[in-house]
């Protein structure tokens, strides 16, 4: 079984007039789920984007490594999966077209019935071939699991996880973390208590 | 198995879809480029009337015509994508190159579905006729090619600002500024009817921008891309 683990050393991220965080070092082993905390700004996103390199950090490095070996920028998009209320989907195509692009740029071979599997899992049973600018924000969210999740990621970033989510929505979210812990590692921000309770470790952000 | 290089073609022609497949939808960039150069034209073409124009007055309008239009439209590719916040699912699952690659390709497709019906529309509306036909269509061929290249980096850098639109215009004037120079006379030696050897070094700058552009391109993009 692989194993995956996320390493931050020594991270500090500051804004012109803002110091976010500074010296922040954790490691996150596989297996495990991990919750940040902390309130409005204190940098909760921020730490995820940099974890997802979407963000440099002004110092520090995250080393993100599977069985002993680091993963370089390019490699860990392929171990990566990431849900945000950042990250938003094409609008002008439907959610199996949105599956299939994505699948396309990622150099993996498109299944159509696993895309319709997968969105079936997340809730959207019958409503592949409807475009995504007339779904709900509700149903957008679940369509972001279906792209977090359909190259089977060993990492998943969870950004407010149950943001715009019903009580079926939330339960599916408990689902993926359970499922995912066993997989890899969850890595979530948030401040849902509900939330929180999923967690095996907690870091808190002043 | 597939080789590295297919796998970059195959990433390359997804993002080449899904931008037509999105343009076709909602024809935006399309509409944009389309509106402009047939507004521009219509304006060029009353203000003549009906005087016999110079050919290198003719190149120059002509190149005027596709510089400004191709600068309306040929940003929304990346634009799009920041405005959207598509992006981010963007970056995350694909490398830069086949993007950068995949979003030429797009732009490319635009200008010359653009060039298709505009540049004889606009031999029509002046009344100009071509000494050297394919040599005509290799200009407007290679000068087209030159303004995808280079618009694609310098929209993909300007995406993120505030004043896009007139951004990118001040920002390609002097990228683009050898280009139409070269397209310019050799769209005026075409349109006059040269030797061939008189044509031979403005089409040899083309080639070689279009080259250093798309090569520069592809290697600066992954800065651009990640900033």
């Amino acid at each position: 079984m692989v194993q995956a683990s996320v390493a931050v050393n020594d991270l500090t991220k500051a804004y012109r007039y803002r110091r976010l965080f500074s010296g922040l070092s954790f490691v996150v082993e596989h297996n495990t789920v991990f919750a940040v905390l902390g309130s409005n700004g204190a940098g909760k996103t921020t730490l995820l984007r940099i974890i997802c390199d979407l963000v440099p950090p002004t110092s520090g490095r995250v080393e993100i490594t599977t069985d002993g070996r680091q993963f370089d920028a390019a490699e860990r998009r392929a171990i990566l999966g990431l849900v945000s209320p950042d990250l938003e989907l094409y609008g002008e195509l439907t959610a199996l077209e949105n599956l299939e692009f994505f699948a396309g740029v990622r150099g993996l071979a498109f299944s159509r019935e696993k895309a319709r599997e997968l969105l079936e899992y997340v809730g959207l049973k019958g409503r592949g071939h409807d475009f995504v600018f007339t779904y709900s924000s509700g149903m957008k969210q679940r369509l972001k699991y279906a792209y977090a999740l359909y190259h089977e990621p060993r990492i998943l970033i969870l950004d407010e996880p149950t943001s715009n989510l019903d009580s079926r929505g939330v339960a599916l979210v408990e689902e993926v973390i359970r499922r995912q812990r066993e997989r890899g590692i969850v890595i979530m921000a948030t401040n849902e208590q509900r939330e929180v309770s999923y967690a095996d470790r907690t870091l808190s952000l002043a | 198995m597939r080789t590295g290089r297919f796998l970059w073609l195959k990433r390359s022609s997804a993002v080449l879809q899904k931008d037509l497949r999105v343009e076709f939808r909602t024809r935006y960039a399309y509409s944009t480029l389309m509106m402009f150069a047939v507004t521009v034209l219509v304006t060029v073409s009353f203000s003549v009337g009906g005087m016999m124009l110079e050919s290198d007055i003719a190149a120059a309008l002509l190149w005027i015509i596709l510089f400004f239009s191709a600068m309306a439209g040929l940003s929304r590719t990346f634009v799009q994508e920041e405005e959207s916040g598509t992006v981010v699912a963007l970056k995350l699952a694909a490398d830069p190159e086949p993007v950068y690659l995949g979003k030429l390709l797009f732009n490319i497709v635009l200008l010359f579905s653009l060039a298709v019906p505009v540049v004889p529309l606009f031999l029509v509306m002046l009344n100009l006729s071509v000494a050297m036909p394919f040599s005509f269509v290799q200009v407007v061929f290679l000068g087209c090619l030159g303004l995808s290249g280079a618009s694609t980096i310098l929209a993909a850098i300007v995406a993120k600002a505030a004043a896009k639109g007139a951004l990118l215009t001040v920002l390609a004037f002097p990228v683009l500024l050898p280009l139409l120079i070269g397209a310019i006379n050799a769209t005026r030696s075409t349109l006059a009817g040269v030797p061939a050897e008189v044509l031979r070094p403005d089409l040899s700058l083309l080639l070689f921008y279009n080259g250093v552009a798309v090569t520069a391109s592809l290697l600066l993009f992954e800065y651009v891309w990640n900033e």
